[in-house]
């Protein structure tokens, strides 16, 4: 079968011949090759093994409805399975192999399927995971695994650079064929700036299948010179339209990899494009199905447009003698232009006639035609096919080594069920339709289910699209063209297969037959959409792009009922499979997602700091002058902070300025206590609620003016928090003069504490005095220290005494470097976020882990703190019966009671004679070391709380079946009564 | 991808936002001690099918809360204007 190249024509530049790897064979194709056509050429017939049954595969179609020569492409981190041959550009360099054969493609051991079929029948997986006997998966498995998937991925990182792009456009055209192009000439004649996206690596469409030396082919050219000429007209190549979203937004992916772009120069290998445009049109044009039969899916079984693509685009003749098989008109061209190019073609049509002329011009070219005909069996791989002839129905055969199929063309929809419009059938066409367009879409072409007329249709969508996007130049004359047009390509409803004669593929890449639609059916897995996840019709890489439209006919007819009260499946982005790459763009390692730095970052890493993820936040985890490890680590830095004095960098905290007149009002009202009567110079720490009573966040904010505060957050839910507070000011309480400003970047932030907390800090600032008398606890100062504006609050979350310090951020580094030099002699230490968060357990403090937008102001055992006098945010809602049950949940402190055990984050609290079963009555959010007590702590939500202070209880923890004992205490493990604050 | 009209900056991508919800309910003054009026304001919803004033904050641009007219129906989007009554400091 080698030599199907014919020695002229087609559209591949023979001056440019690209060599390539095939496994172990050095091949050479052209330019204008698709890796499918080369291959063809160079006589390969055998392309992989189907999924289940391991059956023999060649290629079917010459585009992205491609099911079966599914190839892995690339060495290496590059390599990657499934790609359809048919859609792949051949490159200088190409490396690819054949998948799923086991040892190998050409000899395959697990053919063996085939015999034993009726194991792999419909449901297969289904009853093997769902089955009554729970272990069959465990058994099965190894044996899955090998003989089923498709290709195999490695394990290396990709080594290619992918992009995102965002783009704008008046008009977007999806596909180049004779309606897209007609549409984007008119659109851009109208004036309108356009963007034509064509997944191929030619423009045409199905231009590209008729004679090179064709009038369709003048018209191509006129229409490519014109787009050319318009100024505002973008053409991409290479692009498939992936999906389609609300606002006329439509992704696209655009691939470099024919390029062999380079990563070294930033060039990518895909990139993924976001288009908004004001209209869009869709051309996306049709998609031909196969018919079934027996054995329908040996190798030399083609599309009969794929055959005619092959022989006019690649050259490729690639059988003399041939049969072709329809319902429909289209494939006659395929039988004439076979002939015409030397190949003995019998025609088999199951109408009993076909539209005017086209037998006379049969009997011109040579083509021997029989009416009401269907094929019963393909024979061989491929050596003839038995066929039904005619009323009498005798049974015939004719020797071939080519088969065309054509059971009509579907609309490829895809795009249009996108955004949620059904498609609807059209009983006269024989096929779905898109369903209606949103405002500003516009269909033209095959995709509409018009087949006959695309030049004008295309034109008149272009105009209409460029008036929608504000265009009002002339759009001129569509292109009348001087041929006569094909009739069209409409389907007949097939009939069923006979049962004899072999399996009939309905989806071929997953290998489902009539027979397992037909079994799925009697199972009561009646409506489409079950069918298809039982028998995984549809399921494969190709999406069903030609099995669909046959198994929706196949289970209406099964159950008795109409096409369009069947349905049909729900299409979903993306049209063709995508790469991950292209999907995660540049957002890729340390670019995964934005990071925020705190001023003091890189003095953290010149000094021996490891970082940690808080949130978007960097922040440092532990220092190494501590331990060389978390472990060891922080229980250092803990001590440095109780017995002497440490500072640590709490710049992330989220810092709000809220100044003007009814500040103060605007306070008293979002937090859970007063701030009206806070004095200047105080802070005061605060709890704000949702609406509907939880906790919202806490924090402290200090009053440094009679109409001005700095309100702190916690780091977790600073930009929550901010927006709360411009929602209430403007939907809300809008007579509120009151301004609020995020500066969480504007300040950088720094906590000295210890009990040498003050000693140090009049070391580093000698010009401010911070005696008790002057800046007792909860008071804060704003000094000006050589020009720079400094802010001092003395508040505690570690329970020492302690201060923050704030200043502008680009003077963080030089204040933290001066109470860190100045303060030496007293040993002062850096400490980082482990130990800072084991210090506020130890103290009782909640924190981010306990603000989880669940529990109440008295689950956290904050209810004290409410104002009984005033209204605020959640106050009414927390009179709920169910926020108010003495059961709900509480905090309380844990004690472990086993030496050797440690006590787990997320652990579910249990009674001490109860069953760990089930929900338990609470869990644990914070767990540490506590360095005071000797032994791990925790804090925790225990249904009833502290009134079971003393019980011992049980902490299970199911992930790892531990279970540990640890006793309910209260949560402020350290200095209870506040001393150490007020030295 | 829905696009926002922003009175400030112009027509941009929903992703630039926060969404806040329904603008046609009115929330219950301050310090209203009806527990009815404020189980009803955070719990009930109309969810409706069709024409739709909800809530957007700009929190990449303007930072301002907007009303915008949205289908829920379609996804098409209407008028955007600021939450903030016009007059007001
Ligand atoms: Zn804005």
């Amino acid at each position: 079968m080698s030599g199907a190249r014919l020695a002229a024509g087609g559209r591949i530049d023979r001056s440019r011949p690209l060599a390539f790897r095939f496994e172990t064979r050095r091949l050479t194709g052209y330019a204008g090759d698709t890796l499918a056509s080369a291959l063809l050429a160079a006589g390969v017939r055998l392309f992989g093994r189907s999924f289940k049954y391991h059956r023999p595969r060649s290629v079917v179609a010459a585009g992205p409805e491609e099911p079966n020569a599914l190839l892995t492409l690339g060495v290496g981190g590059r390599r990657t399975p499934n790609i359809p041959a048919t859609t792949t550009e051949l490159y200088e360099g190409l490396v690819c192999e054949r998948q799923n054969g086991w040892p190998s493609v050409d000899f395959d051991l697990l053919t063996v399927n085939s015999w034993i079929g009726a194991l792999l029948s419909a449901g297969f997986y289904y009853k093997t995971f769902m089955g009554p006997r729970r272990g069959s998966w465990m058994f099965y498995e190894p044996f899955i695994r090998r003989a089923a998937g498709l290709g195999r991925a490695d394990h290396l990182p990709d080594p290619d650079r992918y992009h995102t792009r965002h783009a704008f456009t008046d008009v977007l055209v999806i596909g180049a064929g004779p309606a897209g192009l007609s549409a984007a000439v008119a659109a851009g004649r109208a004036g309108a700036r356009v963007l034509l996206v064509e997944q191929d690596f030619e423009l045409g469409g199905s231009l590209l299948s008729a004679p090179v030396a064709g009038p369709e082919e003048q018209v191509r050219r006129a229409l490519l010179a014109e787009l050319e000429s318009l100024p505002r007209v973008e053409v991409l190549r290479r692009t498939t339209a992936l999906g389609l979203y609300d606002g006329r937004f439509a992704a696209l992916l655009e691939r470099h990899e024919h390029a062999s772009p380079d990563p070294a120069l930033g060039a990518p290998r895909e990139v993924l494009v976001g288009v908004r445009a004001r209209a869009i049109v869709y051309a996306t044009g049709a998609i031909e199905q196969p018919l079934l039969f027996g054995d329908n899916d040996r190798p030399g079984v083609m599309l009969a447009g794929a055959v005619r693509a092959y022989l006019h685009r690649h050259a490729l003749l690639l059988g003399r003698r041939a049969v072709i098989a329809t319902n429909n008109d289209s494939a006659w061209a395929t039988a004439l232009d076979l002939a015409a190019a030397g190949a003995e073609v019998t025609l088999l049509d199951e109408r009993p006639a076909a539209s005017a002329g086209l037998a006379e011009r049969a009997r011109r070219g040579g083509v021997e035609v029989r009416h009401s005909s269907r094929l019963l069996r393909a024979i061989g791989a491929l050596r003839g096919v038995e066929w039904l002839e005619g009323e009498s129905h005798s049974r015939r055969r004719t020797p071939c080594e080519l088969l065309g199929v054509s059971g009509g063309w579907s609309p490829a929809l895809h795009l249009s069920s996108h955004t949620g419009a059904r498609p609807a059938y059209d009983a006269a066409l024989g096929c779905f339709v898109p369903g209606p367009f949103p405002a500003g879409v516009f269909g033209a072409g095959s995709v509409m289910g018009r087949h006959a007329g695309p030049w004008a249709d295309g034109h008149q969508a272009g105009e209409s699209a460029a008036r929608n996007a504000g265009a009002s130049g002339s759009a001129g004359d569509a292109v009348r063209p001087s041929w006569e047009a094909w009739p069209g390509g409409a389907a007949l409803s097939p009939r069923n297969p006979p049962r004899r004669g072999g399996k009939a593929f309905v989806d071929f890449q997953n290998d489902v037959t009539t027979d397992d639609l037909a079994l799925a059916h009697e199972e009561g897995y009646e409506a489409v959409e079950h069918a298809k996840r039982y028998t995984t019709l549809g399921m494969g890489t190709d999406q069903g792009k030609i099995s669909n439209l046959n198994a929706a006919r196949l289970l209406a007819g099964l159950r008795g009922i109409e096409i369009q009260d069947a349905g049909t499946t729900t299409y979903r982005p993306p049209y063709t499979p995508v790469s991950i790459g292209a999907l995660a763009g540049r957002s890729v390692g340390r670019h995964f997602r934005p990071i925020r730095r705190t001023p003091l970052h890189d003095w953290h890493l010149a000094n021996g700091a490891v970082m940690t993820e808080a949130g978007p936040w960097l922040r440092p985890w532990y220092y190494r002058w501590a331990g060389a490890d978390a472990g060891s680590a922080y229980l250092a830095e803990m001590r440095q902070v109780r017995e002497q004095v440490g500072l640590s960098d709490v710049s992330s905290l989220g810092k709000i300025d809220v100044q003007g007149p009814d500040a103060a009002e605007f306070l008293d009202r979002v937090y859970v206590n007063g701030f009206a009567k806070l004095p200047i110079g105080k802070a005061r720490y605060g709890v704000m609620l949702n609406d509907d009573a939880t906790v919202l966040d806490d924090g402290t904010t200090a009053r440094f003016g009679e109409t001005r505060y700095f309100m702190t957050t916690t780091t977790a839910h600073a930009a929550d928090v901010m927006s709360w507070l411009e929602f209430l000011l403007q939907t809300a309480w809008c007579d509120l003069r009151v301004q609020v400003v995020s500066v969480t970047d504007a300040w950088a932030g720094m906590s000295v504490a210890g009990p040498r907390a003050r000693a140090a800090l009049e070391l580093a600032l000698p010009e401010v005095s911070l005696a008790d008398a002057a800046l007792p606890h909860m008071a804060v100062r704003e000094f000006e220290i050589a020009g720079v504006p400094v802010r001092i609050l003395r508040l505690s979350f570690s329970g020492e005494l302690a201060y923050e310090v704030y200043v502008p951020a680009d003077r963080g580094v030089a204040m933290w470097t001066r109470i860190l030099e100045r303060a030496a002699p007293l040993g002062i230490r850096p400490y980082g976020l482990e130990a800072l968060a084991s210090l506020r357990i130890e103290k009782g403090h909640v924190a981010g882990l306990e603000l989880d937008q669940r529990n109440t102001l008295d689950d956290l055992g904050l209810g004290k703190l409410a104002s009984r006098t005033k209204a605020y945010v959640g106050r009414e809602l927390r009179e709920r019966p169910e926020l108010t049950d003495p059961e709900r949940w509480s905090l309380v402190g844990l004690e472990c009671l086993e030496p050797a055990a440690r006590l787990r984050g997320g652990a579910i609290l249990f009674a001490r004679d109860e069953t760990p079963a089930g929900h338990g009555r609470g869990y644990i959010t914070s767990v540490t070391w506590s360095t005071v007590r000797g032994k791990p702590i925790a804090l925790g939500l225990y249904r009833g709380g502290l009134r079971h202070a003393g019980e011992e209880i049980v902490c299970a923890y199911p992930l790892l079946g531990e279970t540990v004992r640890a006793r309910i205490v209260s949560p402020m493990f350290y200095d209870p009564a506040g001393e150490r604050l007020h030295v | 991808m829905l696009r926002i009209p922003c009175p400030h900056c112009g027509e941009r991508d929903y992703t630039e936002f926060r969404y806040g919800g329904d603008a046609g309910r009115t929330r219950p003054a301050h310090g209203s001690q009806s527990v009815r009026a404020w189980h009803d304001h955070v719990f009930l919803f109309a969810n409706p099918k069709g024409a739709h004033r909800e809530y957007w904050q700009h929190v990449h641009g303007c930072r301002q809360w907007l009303v915008l007219e949205r289908d829920t129906a379609t996804g098409s989007v209407g008028r955007a204007s600021l939450a903030r009554p016009p007059g007001v400091p």
